[in-house]
């Protein structure tokens, strides 16, 4: 079936487009909107998008692969980044990186068979004070060590909340994305 | 204690659970700085408020993005005769390695950023802002989002705010992971629904930014030290610090030492206070070797001060008591950027440390110039040869020269962000480069791998 928002994306969607002045800047937000509604953003979604934008699919795909954050269709259900670069790396991000190939069983940038799991590399995830870092899904995994990631790989593994959330507040009731804002101030402009 | 009697500010409550609501923030003192920005008038001629930036050029804020330019100027630059809609762009990209406290204040600060964004926009006469978000931010973001909504249900954003009869629109962005879109050029492609590619200056964002109209882009802790400037005033505000290096900064301090953190204080710290006292020392009981005080892209510092001079020709040999602000900084060849200081004690392989970093660089460009997407790529490949054992006589000449004929020739300053600690790497660390070459491994036992 052909991709469409639902209720909710769709009223945070014409929210948006009261914010910008252009129909083209909700692009990025509303490819958020996509992930937020089916999990990942694929072919269908953003011929959706540009057709509700009036931009060319090419060039949504163009903007689209330009940034690594988005969720493909390949990914797995849980994406787990590991951060490598230097401040991480200082602090032993190679073996939290092993911990993870070895737990999961899998090699970066792999996806397990059961489409649970995607492991991937990532740069500076901006939490290099409580190095090394890795994040899964929404979540930051802070401090970490290869005892902690043997524990977040089996609390995933059997389908529980992970130990060793960040130190910092974790998402009460999940993402809401412009939700809040859209419901606080209806009238958008 | 090096700093007496210095309270946080823009840390004030940081790590509270629960502390980051409006009521607690208005418990506080919170947006009466902005109540009292929004009773003054804008000149009609410009719509702006000249004496509040005025009042911020006396503060002498500078960009707490990595560039340390004065806001109060960056503020005089807009061009307020263009009759085009003029735009705010919150810098909340956080992707310079080593930072991370941006972060800190959108989560449990938000308030103080939302304040700081309507004093700005007040005083340059701008409608509608923007906050631009780093898209692996999702915490963060949901919380400036619940602050946001919080202030428009209380008419701190939206019409006719605290009665001025000005309307103030801020709309979070979110990106989507690519470190370039931290570049206010790059930001602002990005935010216009395009890849984030910078674009050639001038004209500045000052003059044509987003969508081609007058753009401010200020950091979120630039725009959330301005509450404290108001509150304060500008002349108390700009006796914290040094001279001309005013006010808290926030130091990032990661790698090897044994309370890595994050410190609001003024600028009069040393680098051997910050890492020997506030942050307990070099962990494992080992001495510093080198320290990075600005960001990964800032040119390293020696700590023994061997192997390269100062601006002024002298050798520099304590480099470790070298005062952490931004003038200081510069006359050791080196800059403050984003205070975000990494450090790495004396059993670090420096050559694994820079492969680290060419490979960061080299992933995150862009592509839009050949010095840039080419000269990362070389070095990466360069420095990645010597680093598998497989350096030849010659390739650190080579690594000097590709670096020094990127700086200065592209679009943006990525370029530079990956010559610079070439450059400082291989001038100050040499022997331990020509160790690698001439014995293919490193001098150290144990090279960082990735
Ligand atoms: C390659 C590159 C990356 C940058 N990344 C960031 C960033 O992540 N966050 C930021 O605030 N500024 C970043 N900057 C600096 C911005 O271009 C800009 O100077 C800053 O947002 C201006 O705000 P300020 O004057 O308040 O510091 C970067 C600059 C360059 C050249
Ligand atoms: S210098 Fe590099 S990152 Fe900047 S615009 Fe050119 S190619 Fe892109
Ligand atoms: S280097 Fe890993 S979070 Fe910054």
């Amino acid at each position: 079936m052909a991709f469409q928002f639902n209720d909710e994306m769709k009223k945070q969607f014409e929210w948006l487009k009261q914010r910008y002045p252009t129909r083209q800047a909700v692009l990025l937000p509303a490819l958020r909107l996509v992930e937020a509604q089916q999990g990942f953003v694929d072919e269908p979604s953003m011929e959706y998008v540009a057709r509700e934008l009036d931009l060319a699919p090419a060039f949504v795909n163009g903007v689209f692969t330009f940034y690594s954050h988005y969720r493909r269709k390949s990914d797995g259900e849980h994406v787990v980044w590991v951060c490598h670069t230097l401040p991480c790396a200082l602090r032993g991000a190679c073996k939290i990186l092993e911990a993870f190939q070895e737990h999961l069983k899998l090699g970066v940038g792999e996806t397990s068979a059961d489409g649970k799991f995607t492991l991937k590399k990532a740069e500076c995830l901006g939490s290099c004070t409580t190095h090394p870092v890795a994040q899964i899904n929404e979540d930051y995994f802070e401090n970490l060590t290869p005892e902690k990631v043997r524990d977040i790989v089996l609390a995933l593994k059997n389908g529980e909340k992970p130990p060793h959330l960040s130190n910092g507040p974790s998402l009460e009731g999940g993402m809401k994305h412009w939700g809040p804002l859209a419901d606080a101030y209806p009238e958008g402009k | 204690m090096i700093v007496k009697d210095f309270k946080p500010v823009l840390f004030d409550g940081a790590y509270v659970k629960g502390g980051w609501t409006l009521e607690n923030y208005e418990k506080k003192g919170g947006y009466q700085a902005a109540r009292k920005v929004l009773a003054m008038p804008r000149d009609p001629a410009t719509n702006n408020i000249p004496a509040m930036i005025e009042e911020v050029k006396k503060s002498n804020l500078r960009g707490r993005g990595g560039a340390g330019f004065p806001t109060g100027m960056k503020w005089s630059f807009v061009d307020y005769k263009s009759k085009k809609n003029r735009y705010l762009a919150v810098n909340c990209d956080e992707s310079e390695p080593g930072t991370c406290k941006d972060r800190v204040v959108v989560t449990y600060n938000p308030h103080m950023l939302i304040e700081g964004i309507l004093i700005c926009m007040h005083t340059c006469g701008i409608e509608n802002g923007y906050v631009y978000i780093r898209g692996e931010f999702c915490v963060e973001f949901q919380h400036l989002v619940n602050a946001m909504a919080e202030a428009y249900k209380a008419g701190y954003l939206g019409k006719n705010v605290f009665g001025s009869g000005h309307t103030f629109h801020v709309t979070p962005h979110r990106g989507a992971g690519a470190y370039i879109c931290g570049e206010e050029t790059g930001l602002l492609s990005s935010l216009e629904g395009d890849r984030g590619y910078p674009k050639v200056k001038p004209p500045f964002p000052a003059v044509e930014g987003a969508w081609r109209s007058p753009t401010v882009v200020n950091n979120v802790q630039t725009l959330s030290s301005l509450p404290g400037i108001v509150n304060m005033g500008a002349e108390a505000w700009s006796k914290i610090g040094p001279e001309r290096n005013s006010g808290s900064m926030v130091y990032c301090v990661s790698g090897h030492v044994n309370k890595p953190g994050l410190y609001e204080m003024p600028m009069h710290v040393t680098l051997k206070e910050l890492i020997e006292e506030v942050c307990g020392g070099i962990s494992d009981g080992l001495k510093a070797k080198a320290i990075i005080p600005g960001g990964s892209s800032m040119p390293v510092l020696r700590v023994d001060g061997k192997g390269y001079k100062a601006s002024n020709g002298k050798d520099l040999t304590d480099d470790y008591n070298i005062r952490m602000d931004y003038d200081t900084l510069k006359n050791a060849n080196t800059l403050l950027g984003s205070a975000a200081v990494i450090v790495m004690h004396e059993k670090t392989c420096m050559v694994s440390a820079l492969y680290n970093l060419v490979r960061f660089y080299h992933h995150e460009s862009c592509g839009q110039c050949t010095p840039c997407r080419e000269g990362s790529g070389w070095l990466e490949k360069l420095v990645g040869r010597i680093y598998r054992g497989k350096g030849k006589p010659g390739d650190l000449e080579t690594l000097l020269s590709v670096a020094g004929q990127m700086s200065g020739t592209t679009i943006c300053l990525l370029a530079d962000s990956v010559a610079m600690p070439v450059g400082a790497f291989v001038t100050k660390f040499r022997e331990e480069f020509e160790h690698y070459v001439q014995h293919g491994k490193s001098m150290i036992a144990d090279p960082i791998k990735l």
